[in-house]
């Protein structure tokens, strides 16, 4: 019997699968499946930060403050006392959750601004959440902010979240670091109990009928894998904190790829939404399998023996690859080449 | 005895909450201001709050006041305790029931703020013309004056009538005393308990309809019994100021406030004594007891039982000293001698001296006078105007007060300066603000906090105009260490403090006036203390050195801009009034406003919480004072309202309404019939827009569609030869017309009114053009009003004087052409980005120089016909929209009337036609009588013809010919329009709407849907859609909205469309030109985004196309006309559902809210929304893809 658990965030899983913040884990019955598929653990949907902002003041403009200012009409709308703030509704969803559930259960913050959101942190906790993902959704276009700015973004928000909550706390990166592993010791020196690597930002795109801008998410694919493995790779082993990868886990060879490189975990969300929750259950079987064959015993034992630490080939995942790349335009012989 | 908590609420609210805990079942329908009772009543039991009896009373809001009353009637038959609330025209159209109800002596308070009715003008405001015209129906009438009273009458009425099984009308003065908030002492429960009769409940039950007790009531009787059947009640009635009296009696043992059914007030040995009832009582009553401290022996009896009328009782009140008596009522009956209660006191009087053993030797004399209409203000020293006129040797027998009548001279002359002591010695406030800004709920803060945290006495009460968009809202607040009963306005030289929160009233009002010498003025400006004294107007300057002001300022705006609450000043300045005046300690004071803040948000906002917080902090430090300079340096004065080119009419009276100064209009000064002048909305510059719309001509493509969504017709287009724009200012813009088929070398341009736009950007919005290296450059861009001000001003001023091209060669049924016709509908004072107005201002364009509108009651009504201005205006040859409101519930039929008037008029005109033929001769003749008019060029021509006519007429002396001069115009095609909005034609008027849709009578009637009672503040109506939350729907509409369009096509004979202009602009043009050139019914149903529907109206057009994307909203035409060519006559304009209704759903609070407060049920109302919607895509489109019918013919047979 394969032993495919793992430590993420100082929780055990019983295995590395875990759907991460999206769709799925909004309502119950999805949750509920997942679990049942064998998800090791959910994160919930994200609290977004203006979400909870933009539904504060739609409030005050058009219930607490309408100010019509006309004799006949003062307001347009009566509160309902069952009314709840997207805030309470993400708190009654998370207890709810975590009551039905017996694996452990992510909140996920979802801002940016130092404005004491993240203080509700508390309050996810004492609502049941198992650890916390921290996602910085930041598209650092200021051209007044350094990098170093940018980097003191993340860490001031995590200490802040750090001082209101007990439960371990990750943090969700963006890829676009200028020096990533520096930045997750700095991550770790603040607290982090793990990173999830990587977000994907909503794109902006151009629509040729109207000259104007769309920006829907697609789904991810399994090609945007590399870039996630690449930096577990180079971070397992040189931090303590957990390493998750997020973004482009569609496969058994996926989630295999991102063990070997470091992974405590592989978060899965489009490939749930394209083949529902079942495929966790597949996925597992492949792994399992593979491992087998392989003659693994367990996922710790596998994790990481890829990572830039043990790999054969360390320079893969640095700058000489990219040069290997360009003098040899011929098919790899070796994992990363 | 119990001594109640006190608390701070207005009368409304008074009302009921008592009425809320004795009944059953409440039945209710908005009508100002009465509205607020019955939506108190709704969101309690939405709460589930409990009466009396342990249980949440049922309440049913009905179609109309009709529906109400008659739910009612059934209610009180079928053994519940129910009740209503209304006023003015509601309660006119409750009295046809409330002769049944109080005949089958059925116990039930209804109650009414009592308001102003139609008449020349309808008014909003408050007077007891509504009441005094059920005085025959057998209701009793009971009267409250205050705030307290109101809450303790409440109780006293529903004891008594339960007790009496006299029907009861229990009723105040409609916002004087219903929208005043005063600090007061609540019932509590145990007293209500106590006065319910359990007796007399149990009786009412026994005499329900039952099937175990079956009885017949309501029979139709004959000569033999019915009078004296209607004489067998005459005991209850007789019994009933009895009741009244020792319910008041009992209520004084539980609370201490004694009642009286007519309540006598001053010296004991008075000889001269106003008699009155509502609200003017508390003001006679500080008047006397001035006058009495002042030694005079004068006295007042407040009636509060008017109807059974006591005369026992009353005269029992009056002290037999009396020799003078002043009747005032609150209201006015054409042609009668004597208003309703004068004429009481006088028949009490002379039946008492009559009987021979009466208690005057010689009647006192007795005059009769009216005041307070619409809520005339109604002051000390207008009391003391009347005991001053009582004094005098031969007294007015009929007078009026408050006014001045120049024409029949019966106003008594009063001193406006008079202050009673009581009122001297009150701490008064006045603030001017924006109704956007906060100013009113921030005072109302303020109240609460004074009156619910120290022993003073608070007392507040709020002017507002009447335009939707950047209405002015004055804030009257007092407050004593005794109670307050003076329900009239802060007056001049009285406030201690003035709070000014918009810089730009500096330029408009005078607010210093009200100031009091040694008080404080706080202005909200972007200037610094150093700064501000130059830019004062010099009158201002003068008046703050003369009365010697403390002068602070405040930045509110950018203190709230920072504190991250965007341009939400209300808790800044409510801050500041605290800080100066002192009221309470200032520490102490921003504890509280916090925890009101606090309050306010709750969980709910706590974002908003930390914000107003660190607005709060911030304030103390941005709030200065000035140093006064001793020496008065402004030159500037006011600017003249309106310009001296203004027509007279404008100068001489609408301009003095505009500068708030409408009190001091003299009686000859008016219209005697309520008729204006159109036109008018040009002369009041509201520059309200931070940003106007600027053209960038060499971009634009011409398309009109900016002129085609402007709510406020503040963009046009002209089109003119190259020398009209000789002599044009140098910045106006204008190029070559690039559409074809025009004679050549026309120029364009399309012009804003910079004084007049809003700001809305809906046409920035609409724009499909984009500079190709700059794709965020429109061919109209939004740029800062002020810079533009002057020289736009200049440029639309030449614009408007261009002469007009010429119509008949221009195509209605082309967006750009059709946006070249001159609207005659401008400047309504409607919200920001209304939804409703582009519709109406369309069919001016289109049909204007020869519209007839009769217009529903409602925010078109408001915003197209509240004085001071109108919107609707003329054409270059003087021709436009003629306009009138009759009813909210009958303007279907009023506007049928119109049509058939017309018909019938050009029939007569006709036929003098036919009869003077050969006088004005025969080709004239036929020309007139076989004009086709369905364009613009044959009506042009028979314009020609008729006065062609005129002309030929001149050399005709005969009555024919005199008559033929009259009718003349009505050989000219009249267009008749039917406007109003979903609350008229879904509800209240659809009936009449129903019938004017059967007959094959040529109107227009345009439906501007909102989906809910806009005008009134949102009540759910029968077309707000399913899942939407609106008052009296808080959990959401469980039920589809009506589809009028589907009831009205199963007619076949009637022209129906669905339109929503931000969809489908060209569909909603054509469907304009087809309905109007239909020759029979034609019925528009236009989609209206409003701000009651939770959504910024910035984002009006695409609330629009999310509508129709989601099959919320059909986009069809069914024209009958096709029928008869064997088409199939519904054409669906709009595709099967491509969006997720969610997408929708998610943009607007009024659907998005509920997924917060009942979230499975919203996801219910949701699903069924979308499968609703594809439904009947499929089920219309079936109708639309079926072949026609061959028409009907000769050869059809019978069966």
């Amino acid at each position: 019997m394969i032993d495919l658990s793992t430590s993420y965030l100082g929780l055990t899983l019983k295995n590395p699968l875990v759907p991460s913040a999206g769709p799925l884990t909004r309502s119950l019955d999805s949750v509920k499946r997942l679990e049942d598929a064998g998800a090791s653990a959910v994160v919930m949907y994200s609290l977004f930060e203006e979400e909870l902002l933009k539904e504060e003041r739609m409030l005050d403009r058009f219930i607490t403050n309408p100010s019509l200012g006309h004799g006949e009409a003062d307001s347009f709308f009566t509160p309902h006392p069952n009314y709840k703030s997207g805030l309470d509704a993400y708190l009654e969803q998370l207890s709810k959750i975590k009551a039905s559930l017996s694996i452990p259960v992510i909140a996920s913050l979802n801002g940016v601004t130092a404005s004491g959101w993240v203080a509700h942190g508390k309050e996810l906790q004492a609502a049941g959440a198992d650890a916390l993902e921290l996602n910085v959704y930041y598209v650092a276009a200021d051209f007044n902010q350094s990098a170093a700015d940018v980097e003191a973004r993340y860490v001031n928000l995590l200490k802040s979240l750090k001082q209101h909550v007990s439960i371990p706390v990750t943090m969700k990166l963006s890829s676009q670091f200028t020096s990533l592993p520096h930045f997750v010791k700095q991550l770790e020196a603040a607290g982090a109990d793990g990173v999830s690597v990587f977000n994907r930002f909503y794109q902006p795109d151009i629509d040729l009928e109207t000259l104007g801008l769309t920006d829907k998410i697609g789904v991810t694919s399994s090609k945007e894998l590399l870039i996630r493995m690449r930096w577990i790779a180079v971070l397992f082993g040189k931090v303590k904190l957990s390493l998750a990868a997020t973004g482009g886990v569609h496969t058994r060879d996926d989630v295999l790829k991102l063990l070997l490189a470091g992974a405590d975990v592989t978060h899965l969300c489009s490939g749930l939404l394209l083949q529902g929750p079942e495929l966790i259950g597949q996925l597992l079987d492949g792994v399992s399998a593979w491992m087998e064959r392989r003659e693994y015993e367990s996922v710790a034992q596998l994790k990481g023996s890829l990572s830039q630490q043990h790999s054969s080939d360390p320079v893969a995942f640095a700058r000489e690859s990219y040069i290997r790349v360009l003098d040899s335009y011929t098919p790899v012989t070796k994992a990363w080449q | 005895m119990t001594t109640g908590q006190m608390v701070t609420m207005d009368g409304n609210e008074a009302a009921a909450s008592i009425a809320y805990l004795t009944n059953e079942v409440i039945a209710i329908y908005p009508i100002t201001p009465s509205s607020n009772m019955g939506e108190h009543s709704d969101e309690w039991a939405a709460n589930g709050k409990l009466n009396l009896w342990g249980t949440v009373p049922e309440v049913v809001e009905m179609q109309s006041e009709g529906g109400a009353v008659g739910a009612v009637h059934g209610a009180l038959q079928s053994g519940a305790l129910s009740t209503t609330f209304t006023a003015s025209q509601g309660l006119l159209l409750m009295i046809p029931n409330m002769y049944k109800i109080a005949g089958e002596l059925t116990p039930t308070v209804f109650h009414i703020a009592a308001r102003a009715l139609a008449s020349h003008a309808l008014s909003i405001f408050g007077d007891h013309q509504d009441v005094m015209s059920t005085r025959a129906t057998g209701f009793s009438m009971l009267s409250s004056c205050s705030v307290q009273e109101v809450m303790d009458m409440a109780l006293i009425s529903q004891a008594a009538t339960l007790e009496g099984q006299v029907p009861m009308l229990h009723f105040f003065d409609g916002f004087r005393t219903s929208h005043e908030v005063s600090k007061i002492e609540k019932l509590d429960n145990s007293i209500v308990q106590a006065m319910m009769p359990e007796a007399a409940i149990a009786k009412h039950r026994l005499r329900a309809m039952s099937p175990d007790r079956p009885v017949l009531r309501g029979t139709s009787q004959n000569p033999d019994v019915y009078f004296q059947s209607k004489e067998r009640s005459n005991p209850y009635f007789d019994a009933m100021p009895g009741i009244v009296q020792e319910q008041m009696d009992k209520f004084a043992k539980l609370t201490g406030r004694q009642y009286k059914l007519f309540q006598y007030v001053g010296a004991p040995d008075a000889e001269r004594v106003i008699v009155l009832m509502g609200s003017g009582c508390d003001t006679a009553h500080e008047t006397v007891d001035h006058m009495l401290a002042h030694g005079e022996k004068v006295g007042l009896l407040k009636v509060r039982l008017y109807r059974p009328f006591s005369a026992a009782d009353c005269l029992a009140a009056l002290p037999t000293s009396v020799k003078k008596i002043a009747v005032l009522d609150r209201t006015k009956e054409p042609g009668s001698d004597g208003e309703p209660m004068y004429k009481d006191i006088i028949t009490a009087l002379t039946q008492d001296f009559m009987s021979g053993q009466g208690r005057y030797a010689q009647l006192p004399l007795v005059i009769g006078g009216r005041y307070g209409l619409a809520s005339k203000e109604f002051t000390p020293g207008m009391v003391k105007g009347v005991f001053d006129e009582l004094s005098k040797a031969n007294p007015k027998r009929q007078f009026t007060i408050g006014i001045k009548d120049d024409l029949t001279h019966l106003s008594l002359d009063w001193d406006a300066t008079f202050r009673t002591d009581e009122e001297a010695a009150t701490m008064k406030a006045v603030f001017y603000g924006l109704g956007s800004d906060g100013t009113v709920s921030a005072n109302k803060n303020s109240i609460k906090i004074i009156g619910e945290e120290t022993d003073l006495y608070a007392q507040g009460y709020f002017v507002y105009d009447s335009k939707k968009a950047g209405a002015i809202t004055t804030s009257h607040l007092r407050f004593s260490e005794k109670p307050i009963r003076s329900p009239y306005l802060v007056g001049e030289n009285d406030a201690q403090f003035v709070g000014c929160h918009q810089p730009i009233f500096l330029e408009r009002y005078d607010m210093l006036d009200m100031a009091k010498q040694g008080g404080v003025f706080l202005l909200n400006t972007a200037l610094s203390a150093d700064q501000i004294w130059d830019t004062l107007p010099r009158r201002m300057q003068v008046q703050i050195l003369e009365k010697n002001l403390s002068f602070y300022v405040v930045d509110a705006y950018k203190v709230a801009r920072e504190a991250g609450m965007g341009n939400r000043i209300n808790t800044i300045m409510q801050t500041c009034f605290f800080a100066i005046s002192g009221i309470l300690p200032r520490e102490q004071a921003i504890e509280k406003i916090k925890y009101a803040v606090e309050k306010t948000y709750g969980r709910k906002g706590r974002k908003l919480v930390e914000m107003n917080f660190t607005a709060i902090d911030m304030t103390i430090a941005n709030l200065h004072q000035v140093a006064v300079p001793a020496l008065v340096t402004s030159t500037l004065e006011r600017p003249a309202t309106v310009p001296a080119h203004a027509p007279e009419f404008v100068r001489n009276l609408t301009a003095i309404m505009m500068e708030d100064r409408g009190e001091r209009v003299p009686v000859s000064l008016l219209p005697a019939d309520g008729t204006y002048p159109t036109g008018t909305a040009q002369w009041e510059k509201r520059n309200l827009a931070l940003e106007i719309p600027v053209w960038d001509e060499k971009l634009c493509t011409q398309c009109g569609k900016c002129v085609f969504v402007c709510p406020h017709s503040a963009i046009r287009a002209k089109i003119f030869s190259a020398d009209a724009a000789n002599g044009a200012p140098e910045t106006f813009k204008y190029v070559p017309l690039r559409s074809k088929g025009y004679e050549s070398g026309l120029q364009i341009s399309y012009q804003v009114a910079p004084e007049d736009c809003t700001g809305c950007t809906l046409c920035v919005e609409a724009c499909p053009i984009r500079d190709k290296s700059n794709t965020s450059h429109k061919a109209i861009n939004m740029a800062p009003q002020p810079p533009l001000r002057t020289p736009e001003g200049e440029n639309w001023e030449f614009f408007t004087k261009i002469k007009d091209y010429d119509r008949t060669k221009l195509n209605p049924a082309a967006i750009p052409s059709a946006m070249l016709m001159q609207p005659t509908f401008e400047f309504p004072s409607a919200c920001v980005g209304c939804g409703e107005t582009p519709y109406i201002r369309l069919a001016t364009q289109l049909f204007g120089d020869r519209m007839l509108v009769a217009n529903a009651t409602g925010c078109s009504s408001i915003y197209g016909g509240n004085l001071p201005v109108t919107p609707y205006s003329k054409d270059q040859n003087g021709r436009g929209p003629a306009w009138n409101n009759s009813l909210f519930e009958d303007n279907a039929e009023f506007g049928l009337g119109m049509r058939v008037a017309c018909d019938s008029l050009e029939s007569y005109a006709k036929s003098l036609v036919k009869r003077l033929a050969s006088q004005i001769g025969d080709d004239l003749a036929t020309g007139l009588l076989t004009a086709v008019q369905d364009n613009e060029a044959g009506i042009y021509e028979q314009r020609e013809r008729v006065a062609a006519l005129h002309e030929a007429l001149k050399g005709i002396d005969s009555s024919e010919a005199r008559a033929m001069t009259d009718m003349a115009e009505y050989l000219v095609k009249r267009s008749v329009w039917i406007i109003g909005g979903d609350g008229w034609a879904y509800d209240i008027g659809y009936g009449g709407l129903d019938h004017v849709l059967a007959q094959t009578r040529n109107v227009n009637i345009l439906v501007l849907d909102t989906e809910v009672y806009s005008n009134t503040g949102g009540q759910n109506s029968k077309s707000t859609p399913v899942g939407a939350i609106a008052k009296f729907a808080a959990a959401g509409k469980p039920t589809h909205k009506k589809d009028l369009a589907k009831l009205a096509m199963d007619y076949g004979h009637v022209y129906v469309a669905q339109v929503a202009y931000g969809a489908k602009d060209v569909q909603t043009l054509r469907t304009f030109m087809e309905a109007e050139s239909y020759d029979g019914p034609s019925l528009i149903i236009a989609y209206s985004p409003c701000i009651a529907h939770g959504v910024d109206l910035a984002y009006n057009l695409r609330q629009q196309e999310m509508a129709v994307k989601t099959g919320h909203w059909p986009l069809l035409r069914f024209d009958p006309r096709k029928t008869e060519k064997g088409e199939n006559p519904l054409k669906l304009d709009y595709s099967a559902p491509s969006m997720p209704m969610q997408e929708f759903y998610s943009t607007e609070a009024r659907f998005s809210m509920l997924f917060r407060s009942h979230p499975e049920d919203a996801k219910r109302f949701l699903q069924e929304a979308g499968y609703n919607a594809r439904e009947r895509f499929r089920h219309y489109k079936e109708l639309a893809d079926l072949p026609g019918s061959a028409p009907i013919s000769a050869d059809t047979p019978e069966s």
